[in-house]
């Protein structure tokens, strides 16, 4: 990843999985630059930034098309092309990430797909505009866009639009060279994920019933990460890769696995 | 004081920068030790991973202070 040069959107702090793929970078040589939302974030990124020798810390919200400018706008100024970006940026409304999905009201609707999904959209035109040939896109995706997951409700809808959108997208970028990505991660204890009902009964039940009866690190994602982002994975595009100890190809619980009753607490 | 509360006080030292001296059980994370609400979410997991303990979501809400976290942590190791 010598002399490529990153912008990663949507670390949280030290347990983020975006923080994972940007530290992977970072070890083979990749010069990063990091976005944030709010001050709160600010003064979780800007130390881990600084860790890695990054300086390059600017503020974007997402869902303001003038300020998604602003911040290419100072990449550009600031290092004139971008290799890669990684989109590691979701919000849903957690009082809708409970009961039924069919009650999820239009406001909260729309707001988790601008976020969740339509900011991918939005990042990766201004960011392809300053790629070149091999030029790679990544964002973060969950199963809960491919199969019913408890809770995940809008934010399943707005997962499985991200994963279309991986395919438009790298349909118009492919002729450029450029490509685009997503990583369906399994179920980590991130920040984002404390907002999720239920979530130590997920890590719980794809511990027992994923193929390699684990689950996954922030560091394995991050590898993989590197992978799509550098020229390893030069032929791959508009693909979801799985990083979830291949939970995903699993139809019914581990027969070796307890009862639901069993490992519930 | 307990070897539980010692941990907590070393992880509310660790997590929020504050002096020691601050971190008494009465006070409260997020008034009287500079939290924000992502401390306050932050430390909740930190403790889940230094106790191996698991604070679901509605208790986690009721942990204000270096006590109530204190207690919670007991409780659990009791049970």
């Amino acid at each position: 990843m010598q002399g490529k040069r990153g912008l990663v959107m949507g670390v949280a702090n030290n347990r983020s999985i975006a923080w994972a793929i940007a530290q992977a970078c970072a070890l083979q040589g990749a010069e990063l630059a990091f976005t944030f939302q709010g001050e709160a974030l600010e003064k979780r990124v800007r130390p881990l930034a600084e860790s890695i020798g990054s300086d390059i810390v600017l503020p974007c919200d997402v869902g303001d098309d003038a300020a998604i400018d602003e911040t290419f706008a100072q990449i550009e100024a600031k290092w004139g092309k971008l290799d890669f970006l990684v989109h590691a940026i979701g919000w849903a409304d957690k009082q809708y990430l409970r009961g039924r999905y069919l009650d999820t009201p239009r406001d909260a609707f729309l707001q988790a797909m601008d976020i969740s999904c339509f900011s991918f959209t939005a990042v990766s035109r201004r960011a392809s505009a300053l790629m070149q040939p091999g030029g790679s896109l990544l964002t973060l995706s969950y199963l809960g866009a491919e199969r019913v997951m408890p809770h995940y409700n809008m934010m399943g809808v707005a997962k499985a639009a991200l994963e279309a959108s991986v395919r438009y997208m790298a349909a118009d970028l492919g002729g450029a060279g450029i490509r685009v990505n997503a990583i369906s991660a399994g179920p980590i204890k991130t920040l984002a994920a404390s907002g999720i009902g239920d979530f130590s009964y997920i890590l719980k039940w794809n511990q027992l019933n994923a193929p390699l009866e684990r689950n996954v690190s922030t560091d394995e994602v991050g590898g993989a990460g590197l992978y799509l982002l550098s020229d390893l994975s030069s032929g791959v595009t508009g693909e979801v890769h799985h990083v979830d100890s291949g939970y995903h190809i699993v139809g019914m619980k581990n027969p070796a696995a307890p009862d639901i009753a069993a490992i519930k607490d | 004081m307990s070897e539980i509360a010692d941990r907590v006080k070393k992880i509310v030292v660790e997590h929020l920068g504050v002096e020691e001296s601050k971190v008494t059980p009465e006070a409260s994370f997020i008034d009287d030790l500079g939290a924000d609400s992502l401390d306050t979410v932050e430390l909740v997991m930190a403790f889940e991973e230094a106790f191996g303990v698991e604070i679901p979501e509605d208790a986690a809400e009721k942990i204000s202070t270096v006590k109530d976290a204190i207690d919670y942590i007991e409780k659990q190791k009791a049970a």
